[in-house]
């Protein structure tokens, strides 16, 4: 139901056509992003790829710690890290200026260009592919790699033909999901003024107040997004076939101690620019503005913020159960297609749903007004518009497959020979939910109620463009200051976004640990 | 403890059928099982008596009150019937102790931490009550099992290829300390394998099933040495068919001689004793029913042997080019292509009518 009406944004486009946006604005706006996705996609692999080789099946010092470590960056919103880049690396900022005074004017390469988005970006997105790739890379084990070598071929050869080739589905889902996320993402793109769809929904949404042309934009964004969740779905089903052999990540690769202590730089260095000196900068900023700007307006943000993404956790949890208890219960191809479509929401911009969802609930509101006072003398101009309402449930939309996946994992955990156990014992449906079931599931809802508060924590387009007159959060007080370039006012707010997201970083890291799984 | 009876159940998905026109009845405090090969529909029949799966046709009864009928059955949680599977489905996030007592409700907290101890007593697992599933070995699991499942009183224990995720030497001790904890509850057991030997080791009762059918309900010792069909004698133990002529009822020529003994065998509707003469059979000897003597004068060859440790399992070629097995003390060691003289010691004879 929520995706139907999210495509219902197609129907628009059949609407007048702004051929002011099709002449001046599309190009650009087509190759920025394709040049971005190119651009990132590179990245994202580059950097995933190897740091997932070295911690998965080599052996360097501080190993341990990276492996985890590495995961960190993913608590740090993109926009986040973009405006920190900015802040520190921008003509006025320390760098350029410490330069300046040690060299005399030397041109530096702008970090608001393309290439800076595309760094900024890489930097912020390349866990995706890292953690999935690191799980393949761990679990097809030595065993193939140790064949080749018999077969007698070099260790490197071994890498780019047989290792490399056979993590590819997962590397393929890994990148598609950083892709997602490129395409999804507003604030970084909002930092650098570079323009993508996302941004120009947001003004077309604001500046020009159209929503046919906020969902033209948005029906073209999607048809990128189709591309990506296409590739993605079809890298996820060979991913089942393609795990041979038993996992032997106790033997690693010995490095030499030259490579080794390459590796250990090579490592501390994506480490130290995704998330140290941020998180470092993040801090100092906060300290220098705290005094001034931590009054009563903050203490709303913050409660804005936690509230709404505490409801919001609790829908996307609650409908994430029903959910996956709806496909235990009746399985099929039916059961399963409804799920998949429930769940693409993760794929969708939220600038998209923003404007998916706002059209026919602003049709509804209107019908119900005309209805209102029609039928009851009522006078009035927004009932459902511009509440929370239609925030909570773009939430919804948008994160239901981050709740869903742990949910639905955890159930598929429990077997069916758990259930007919119980009720040979002679627990009935209720007994079975609340004696075995819930507390079976326990760690899978905190996980899928921590992933959907922080993503709702950090949520930037949706919050921005639905919100009613004075919900400011912690993620639009960081839009905000960004927007006029105050870096360091925009620390604090991104500070506590920053905390609340290594919460469930440490889940995952903490899941991946237990043998269990 | 309640006796079980299976009356003419059928049970199919879609047009497949799965069991079929299924009768047996299973004394109180016995111990029963189903035996076939994988896909005779043995695990649906113990899913249709433990109420998680609808029958079409027949009924079935537990202590005499109807459980199943076509269109009505007892749920599951009302029949009090105990299961162990085969992956054990123990709760993961209870103790010992909170799985064996899961059971146990409605009673006084006393009563509850009485027989939890009692089980798990019984099962030899007195001081793992405070641990977790996880923290214990595959037989200390499956003994949780059983215990969870017995601690109720249930009327009738129901067990689901109990032992198949257990090694060999485990797989044996066990089934036969599972045995004497089931008579020691005299409980009604009902156990569902593919593996003969635990059939053999654990159950008063076997029935072999294939494509849905009982094709025999007996005692052990009687399926083995005395097979209805073709079937059970080819799937319960070893041995091979040689072709045979009816001379009487009591009577069969076979080419190693003459065997004596009744002829089970129906050669005519009619069945007089005469209309049996010159019958054509198939004759099943067991490795045991053909002896090594060194001073027979019948002779068959080595073609194959296999070393069992005590004795060796010859594969013989007979005369006519016949295949035969014979089990031989292992210290008569000869060399395949080798000729030894054989004797029959047959105690019946099992024939079936040629085809």
């Amino acid at each position: 139901m929520p995706v139907a009406v999210t495509f219902s944004s197609f129907a628009q486009v059949e609407g007048d056509i702004l051929a002011h946006l099709a002449e001046f604005v599309l190009p650009e706006l087509v190759g920025n992003t394709l040049w971005l996705v190119i651009g990132v996609a590179i990245g994202v692999s580059l950097l995933g790829v190897s740091l997932a080789w070295l911690t998965a099946t080599c052996d360097f010092p501080g190993r341990r710690l990276f492996d985890w470590a590495l995961l960190l960056p993913l608590a740090l919103p993109a926009y986040v890290t973009a405006f920190v880049a900015i802040g520190l690396l921008d003509f006025t900022g320390p760098l350029q200026t410490a330069v300046r005074e040690t060299w005399g004017p030397v041109k530096l390469p702008e970090i608001r260009s393309r290439g800076g988005v595309i760094l900024v970006m890489s930097l912020a997105l390349y866990p995706y592919v890292y953690l999935i790739a690191r799980n393949a890379f761990a679990t097809q084990g030595a065993i193939a790699l140790e064949a080749a070598q018999s077969l007698g071929l070099s260790r490197t050869q071994g890498f780019f033909r047989v290792a490399l080739p056979m993590a590819r589905p997962w590397i393929a889902a890994g990148l598609m999901l950083a892709l997602m996320e490129t395409l999804a993402d507003f604030g970084t793109m909002a930092i650098f003024n570079y323009d993508t769809f996302t941004t120009a929904i947001y003004k077309a949404w604001y500046s020009l107040f159209s929503l046919p042309a906020a969902a033209q934009l948005a029906s073209i964004l999607i048809l990128f997004v189709l591309v990506a969740v296409v590739f993605e779905q079809r890298s996820r089903a060979q991913m089942r076939y393609s795990t041979v052999g038993r996992s032997a990540a106790q033997r690693r690769i010995r490095l030499s101690p030259a490579l080794a202590g390459l590796a250990f730089v090579y490592a501390g260095t994506v480490l130290a620019a995704a998330f140290l000196i941020p998180v470092t900068q993040l801090v100092l900023w906060t300290r220098e503005v705290i005094g001034d700007d931590l009054d009563s307006r903050y203490r709303a943000f913050a409660w804005h913020s936690v509230l709404l993404a505490s409801i919001g956790a609790l829908m996307v949890v609650i409908a994430a159960l029903l959910l996956a208890y709806a496909g235990r219960q009746r399985p099929g191809s039916a059961m399963v297609w409804t799920q998949r479509l429930a769940t693409l929401g993760y794929a969708f911009p939220g600038a998209v749903l923003a404007v998916g969802l706002f059209i026919p609930v602003a049709a509804l509101d209107n019908w119900l007004i005309d209805a209102g006072r029609a039928g009851f003398g009522f006078d009035g101009t927004e009932i459902l518009k511009g509440t929370l309402l239609i925030m909570l449930l773009a939430y919804l939309v948008r994160f239901l497959a981050v709740g869903f996946g742990p949910i639905d994992s955890g159930l598929h955990r429990i077997t069916r020979n758990v259930d007919e156990a119980a009720r040979s014992l002679g627990a009935g449906t209720a007994g079975l939910l609340t004696r075995v079931h819930l507390p079976m599931l326990r760690t899978s809802l905190l996980t899928a109620a921590a992933l959907a508060f922080v993503d709702i924590m950090k949520e930037m387009p949706i919050t921005l463009m639905t919100r009613p007159f004075g919900w400011d959060t912690l993620a639009v007080r960081v839009f905000e200051m960004t927007s006029e370039g105050e870096w360091e006012r925009a620390a604090l707010p991104a500070l506590a976004i920053v905390i609340a997201g290594i919460i469930p970083v440490i889940l995952l890291t903490w899941r991946g640990a237990r043998p269990l799984d | 403890m309640a006796e079980l009876i299976l009356d003419s159940v059928s049970q199919s998905y879609g047009t497949r059928q799965i069991i079929a026109d299924l009768s047996f009845t299973l004394p109180e405090g016995a111990i029963g099982c189903l035996l076939g090969p994988s896909g005779c529909g043995k695990t649906t029949a113990l899913r249709c008596i433990s109420g998680f799966e609808a029958i079409q046709s027949g009924e079935i009864r537990i202590g005499g009150d109807v459980a199943s009928r076509p269109g009505w059955m007892l749920p599951a949680e009302k029949r009090r019937i105990g299961m162990v599977f085969q992956d054990y489905a123990l709760f993961p996030h209870l103790t010992v102790a909170d799985n064996v007592g899961f059971g146990l409700r409605g009673e006084t907290h006393a009563a509850r931490q009485a027989r939890i101890a009692e089980m798990l007593e019984l099962v030899g697992l007195g001081g793992h009550a405070g641990q977790f599933p996880h923290q214990l070995s595959g037989g200390q699991q499956q003994r949780v099992a059983l215990a969870r499942a017995l601690a109720p009183r249930p009327r009738l224990i129901l067990m689901d290829e109990p032992f198949s995720n257990l090694d060999v030497e485990l797989r044996e001790r066990l089934s036969l300390e599972v045995r004497d904890i089931l008579k020691r509850e005299a409980t009604t057991a009902l156990i569902v394998t593919h593996d003969q030997h635990e059939a053999f080791s654990l159950a008063d009762w076997v029935g072999v099933m294939h494509r849905g059918r009982i094709q025999q309900w007996d005692t052990p010792y009687r399926l083995y040495h005395e097979p209805a069909n073709r079937f059970v004698a080819d799937f319960v133990g070893q041995g091979a068919l040689v072709t045979g002529e009816v001379i009487n009822d009591h009577q069969v020529e076979i080419e190693l001689g003459v065997l004596n003994g009744h002829v089970p065998v129906e050669c005519d509707a009619s069945g007089c004793d005469e209309c049996m003469r010159n019958c054509q059979v198939d004759v099943l000897l067991r490795p045991d029913d053909i002896i090594h003597d060194d001073d027979s004068l019948m002779l068959a060859e080595i073609e194959n042997k296999a070393f069992r440790g005590a004795e060796f399992l010859y594969t013989l070629r007979l005369p006519s080019g016949q295949r035969a097995l014979s089990l031989v003390p292992s210290h008569h060691n000869h060399a395949i292509g080798e000729k030894i003289g054989i004797r029959l010691a047959v105690d019946h004879v099992v024939a079936f009518r040629r085809e």
